[in-house]
């Protein structure tokens, strides 16, 4: 299964104008831990998926709280900086919506 | 925490909050808001999310119609409430403009609707540069998420500095008796958050509900448009619920809404101290409330407030353009260097290299996500930005103008169609996009006692 089939929420935002957050959020708690104990959904493999360093991927981890996955990372460029690409962050989830997930029962 | 000077517990406060001065609501949520009634009207005006140019420019986010609309609705609804009034980040991103272009405008409406004799407070929360070098000078500035020291040069290159203050400058002037109070840079939080803690409420919950309330409706289910948002804090615990007939909130989306926009989702720093969210619980409350406990504030050792500026980078402007011929899009790279260097060249020694930056943006390829895009594979069209920022907005016309010409005829390897490389949607093809402004100060401050560093002023509306 690909990420999008599972989660109900995946988004990204930049929390403040030097990083991008991004939520993964799930239908239920029970869902959230099938992910977790698959192993699939981790620092190291969205820093893969973003062709950053795992030491870059900031803040990884499971909420039970919210049924979410969060982490963030430095933009490339601030917000609005002459390089940016993304002012609101609002796009750089989509690498995520096809990332590999082999859910365990 | 509980605050342990308050043994009684405060009577509960309801409060009423608009997300973003001039984006709207449906009007049938504030009449259901004045039918269950507030004691507080919350409103945040402003934020970094827009980028630096608010900041840098000084120009208001939300022209002075829209600001104009939403407070021809909320400041009668809040005299009829005799409900005190908190607006936070006027303008956008609060600087000294920006806070008497919104106050202009309470003036306007508060004369034209009679709702008058009021007390209006005003904070302004921006910065000189000779307070900023003492500042430094004392040690007394952080590093931050710029991840380097702040440096004189900073402080010199910014044109607006504005400090995002927390509660205590706000609390002073609620204490004084301002009915409307309105701040230059605040922490959204601490609009909703300033009133229930002067009245006495734990910092922790009205720190919370405050990171609720600040979107408005966002944390309403289903999310449509902007919409306003209800808290009631009563001691020991609070309640979040919509004023929309047809929305609700459900633990889903109050736990939801408590992730966004920040990097952590239970530690959430802000002036004065941290909010705990370790120990938070989330009950639903009948079908469309919620009841949130156990939310703790953790003060800081030293108070700081969060510094931001932005300098000018240049003048951009920039040639739109579209691009379908397959033997052009294998080689779009090889195409945007060969331009480059031959413009480069052309320049030669009249113009200083360093004074202008030039970016190729193909998007179908990576243009939304640039270094971070995992599959850079253009597609059948590419869309092609060129981008230009120059010291100058005639050397950014310039350049852009070379630019775009050079790569209309580049002769890439191969080609066929030997006519033009670009499809142009505009004539002209060429836009100019003003100044552009980078965010160069984002670092801490500490202060010693934050009501005297941000003294409120006041006047009396007739």
């Amino acid at each position: 299964m690909i990420l999008s089939e599972i989660a109900r929420v995946i988004r990204s935002k930049n929390a403040g104008p030097f990083l991008v957050t991004f939520d993964i959020i799930f239908p239920d708690g029970e869902t959230l831990d099938r992910v977790r104990r698959s192993d699939t959904l981790t620092s190291q493999t969205v820093a893969r998926l973003y062709g950053v360093s795992a030491n870059e991927i900031l803040d990884f981890a499971y909420y039970p709280m919210a049924r979410a996955v969060k982490f963030s990372m430095y933009r490339p460029h601030p917000s609005g900086a002459r390089f940016d690409t993304d002012v609101y962050g609002a796009q750089q989830h989509a690498p995520l919506l096809t990332l590999p997930v082999s859910m365990v029962s | 925490m509980q605050d342990p000077a308050r043994s009684v517990e405060p009577p509960s406060v309801s409060i009423l909050s608009h997300g973003m001065l001039g984006y709207g609501f449906p009007l049938a949520s504030l009449e259901e808001a004045e039918r269950r009634g507030f004691a507080l009207l919350a409103i945040d005006a402003g934020s970094t999310d827009p980028g630096p140019y608010y900041l840098g420019s000084g120009r208001p986010f939300v022209s002075e119609t829209m600001v104009k609309r939403d407070l021809d609705f909320l400041l009668p609804a809040a005299r009829r409430q005799k409900a005190k009034v908190v607006i936070g980040s006027a303008g956008g991103a609060g600087t000294a403009g920006q806070l008497e272009f919104v106050a202009s405008i309470l003036r306007k409406v508060v004369a034209e609707q009679g709702l008058g004799p009021l007390k209006l407070g005003l904070i302004d929360t921006e910065l000189s540069k000779p307070t900023l070098k003492t500042a430094l000078s004392e040690g007394r500035i952080r590093r931050f998420e710029t991840r380097r020291d702040l440096t004189d040069a900073d402080i010199e290159e910014a044109t607006h500095v504005v400090a995002q203050i927390g509660i205590e400058p706000m609390v002073a002037a609620l204490a004084d008796g301002c009915d409307i109070l309105l701040c230059g840079r605040a922490w959204d939080v601490a609009n909703v958050a300033a009133y229930p803690v002067l009245l006495g409420h734990d910092r922790g919950l009205s720190f919370h509900l405050g990171k609720i309330l600040e979107c408005g409706g966002q944390a309403a289910v289903p999310v449509e448009g902007s919409d306003l948002l209800m808290g009631r804090l009563e001691g020991t615990s609070f309640i979040v619920e919509t004023p929309h007939a047809r929305k609700a909130c459900t633990v889903e989306s109050v736990g939801a809404h408590t992730l966004y926009e920040k990097s952590n989702p239970v530690w959430l720093p802000g002036p004065g101290g941290t909010v705990d969210l370790k120990e938070t619980c989330f009950e639903p409350l009948g079908t469309d409330r919620v009841t949130v406990t156990g939310s703790r504030f953790h003060p800081a050792p030293r108070h700081t407030v969060k510094l931001e500026g932005a300098r000018l980078a240049g003048y951009r402007h920039i040639a739109i353009a579209g691009i379908r011929d397959p033997l052009m899009i294998r080689q779009l790279d090889a195409v945007a260097e060969g331009v480059r260097s031959r413009l480069v060249a052309n320049l030669g020694s009249t113009v200083a290299m360093d004074s202008f930056d030039l970016r190729f943006r193909f998007y179908g390829r990576d243009g939304v996500m640039g270094p971070l895009e995992p599959t850079p594979m253009p597609g059948h069209e590419i869309g092609l930005v060129i981008d230009v920022v120059a010291k100058t907005a005639e050397l950014a016309e310039t350049v852009c103008a070379m630019a775009r010409s050079l790569t209309l005829h580049w002769a890439y390897p191969g080609r066929i169609a030997t006519a033009g490389n670009l499809a142009f949607p505009f004539s002209p093809a060429d836009l100019p996009a003003g100044p552009v402004y980078e965010f160069n100060i984002y670092h801490l401050m500490e202060i010693d006692d934050p009501a005297a560093a941000f003294p409120f002023t006041t006047e009396v509306l007739p």
